[in-house]
């Protein structure tokens, strides 16, 4: 009779003998539909192309060797590095850096800002921030390039004011993919580093002040160092994902502006493709993102240690 | 004195951000009311492309695809909620057991993934065991990686319900089946909800991974927009991404109100 027994204090409502049923379902969906995936992926980027958009089980390095080498269009040349693809990664990492610090130089201000409201406005505040988050990036990015196209709502009142005589040329552009990537992750930016200055201790600011600090001295020697983690946190949630975007490149950007995601995306279209090609790309994108999370782990476990 | 809090130049920039996150999807939807078949000029107001978006040429398409779109992401929601509360239940309740972080990484993972990777790898799986893409496979995709957006809001929730509430119910002779569903859900109600309804937009809003493993023929809202999309910027889509807008921020300030509630119900 185990009900007369009382269930007594924190054996947590008999929810500690039914751990494994109740994770059952996790483990299932995401091992068997995310992990499972990804490791199929891995040996993928090892096999053969069949000219069909399909593989051949034959195990080889081509793929690899394709996205790094150069051999002579017949393959018998002596191979010298192939930069096509090494640049367009290195066009991503670029592409992506720069739309974090755009969104880090106006995202840091508009944090400190939204943390030194009072609490009400302040509700307010990161509610506006958010709502753009979760409207369809497809939307957001669209309406962006409605916005900016040559003829658009952005130019044509400059032009009409006589501020500027050929509309400026966004579109199309490395400035265009920023802005869409920077307008499509901003939010992530600022969320974690208000967090970080909410927490901050104002009489430390308060204390250098009447050491005679002035306020820009204050805030580059004081708040950074203590809001810092907050800031790491914010940059490599809006580098990761713009690394790998697809829309913002494709639908703001030209053929000049040809990223990662567009790369990936191409190999696994129709006749054309090259699926083998396309998982090493990949494979080769979640190596650098898991390369930049480690590196963020080990900033925030120095960061737990002090 | 103004303060140490006060940097010149920072109300400025908030006030940017907000207009640079707003001005483009305010833009857009004064657009979607432009009388003229133009894109470039105002014509007037009018309900025009909202009445072409249900009844012009492309409308079956759309029809379609909006059903698709919203039958998935209720079916992705519930089954993600599900499995989110049943995980959320063992990692705040059930104590220590081993693999607990590793439990931990792995339902974070489909949000440490770049989507683009998380594509391709549910796509090649999908063609390896010869399931045919689909409605099937998007309805997988997107539940998997639903879980994280349900867990979270589900999780804080829980770790703020003391577990006295349900050693009193089961001091009272109820079965662990009955404390939960008349004493913890109800209390857990303002997070499930608020995860459901994120769930519910993260699996509308996809693009990437259902581009990928739709197959021929299937589309969903996104998929459909975007493939118009491709041949210029038409006034029936503004119409279409103001009435999604309009979805999105409803359901938004629908999880805020209810976590709220939730809020003042705890204290």
């Amino acid at each position: 009779m185990a009900g007369l027994t009382p269930s007594g204090q924190g054996n947590g409502s008999g929810y500690r003998r039914i751990v494994a049923p109740l994770l059952l379902p996790t483990w299932l969906m995401i091992g068997i539909f995310l992990v499972l995936p990804v490791l199929l992926m891995a040996i993928y980027s090892f096999l053969t192309k069949e000219f069909r958009g399909g593989v051949i089980w034959d195990f080889t390095l081509a793929s690899y060797d394709q996205f790094f080498l150069n051999r002579g269009l017949f393959g018998d040349e002596p191979p010298v590095i192939e930069w096509t693809y090494i640049t367009i990664f290195w066009r991503s990492i670029w592409q992506a850096a720069v739309a974090t610090l755009i969104c880090l130089a106006i995202g840091f201000p508009t944090a400190w800002f939204i943390a030194t409201r009072p609490p009400r406005s302040r509700a307010i505040w990161l509610f506006l921030i958010t709502i753009p988050y979760w409207v369809n990036l497809l939307i957001r990015t669209v309406s962006l390039k409605f916005l900016i196209r040559d003829n658009g709502p952005l130019n044509e009142p400059l032009m009409a004011l006589g501020l500027i005589t050929d509309p400026l040329p966004l579109v199309n552009t490395n400035l265009a993919v920023q802005l869409g990537l920077f307008y499509s992750y901003l939010p992530f930016m600022v969320l974690p580093i208000y967090a970080a200055v909410e927490r901050y201790n104002f009489a430390l600011s308060e204390a250098a002040a009447d050491l005679y600090a002035s306020r820009w001295v204050t805030l580059w020697e004081i708040v950074l160092p203590v809001v810092k983690p907050g800031i790491i946190a914010g940059c490599i949630l809006v580098f990761v994902p713009s690394l790998g975007a697809f829309l913002a490149p494709d639908l703001l950007g030209g053929a000049k502006t040809f990223m990662i995601g567009s790369l990936i995306d191409e190999q696994f279209r129709g006749s054309q493709g090259n699926w083998p090609f396309g998982a090493a790309a990949a494979m080769i994108l979640m190596t650098l993102v898991l390369i930049v999370l480690m590196f963020y782990a080990r900033a925030q476990a120095r960061e737990g240690a002090r | 004195m103004k303060g140490v809090r006060h940097y010149p130049g920072f109300l400025t920039m908030a006030v940017a951000c907000l207009v640079i996150l707003y001005a483009p999807l305010i833009v857009v939807t004064v657009y979607s009311f432009n009388a003229s078949t133009s894109i470039t000029t105002w014509g007037g107001f009018s309900w025009r492309w909202y009445g072409d978006v249900f009844t012009g040429p492309e409308a079956p398409r759309f029809k379609a695809a909006a059903w698709n779109s919203i039958t998935i992401a209720v079916l992705a929601a519930s089954a993600a909620t599900t499995i989110a509360v049943a995980a959320s239940l063992a990692m705040i309740r059930g104590g220590r057991f081993r693999g607990k972080s590793a439990t931990f990484a792995l339902i974070n993972l489909p949000l440490m993934v770049p989507e683009i990777v998380t594509a391709v790898a549910t796509l090649i799986f999908f063609s390896a065991i010869g399931l045919v893409t689909g409605y099937m496979t998007i309805l997988i995709a997107h539940i998997v990686f639903c879980i994280p957006f349900a867990y979270l809001p589900i999780t804080a929730r829980l770790q703020g319900i003391e577990d006295s509430y349900e050693q009193a119910a089961r001091d009272l002779y109820a079965t662990q089946w009955q404390a939960f569903r008349l004493v913890l859900l109800p209390l857990m109600l303002p997070g499930v909800i608020s995860g459901f309804l994120l769930a519910f937009i993260i699996s509308l809003d996809d693009f990437i991974i259902t581009n990928f493993v739709k197959g021929a023929g299937m589309e969903t809202l996104p998929t459909a927009i975007f493939g118009s999309v491709k041949q210029g910027i038409k006034p029936n889509i503004m119409a279409i991404s103001t009435m999604m807008l309009a979805v999105s921020v409803l359901f938004v300030t629908l999880s805020y109100l209810v976590n709220r509630i939730g809020q003042r119900t705890r204290s």
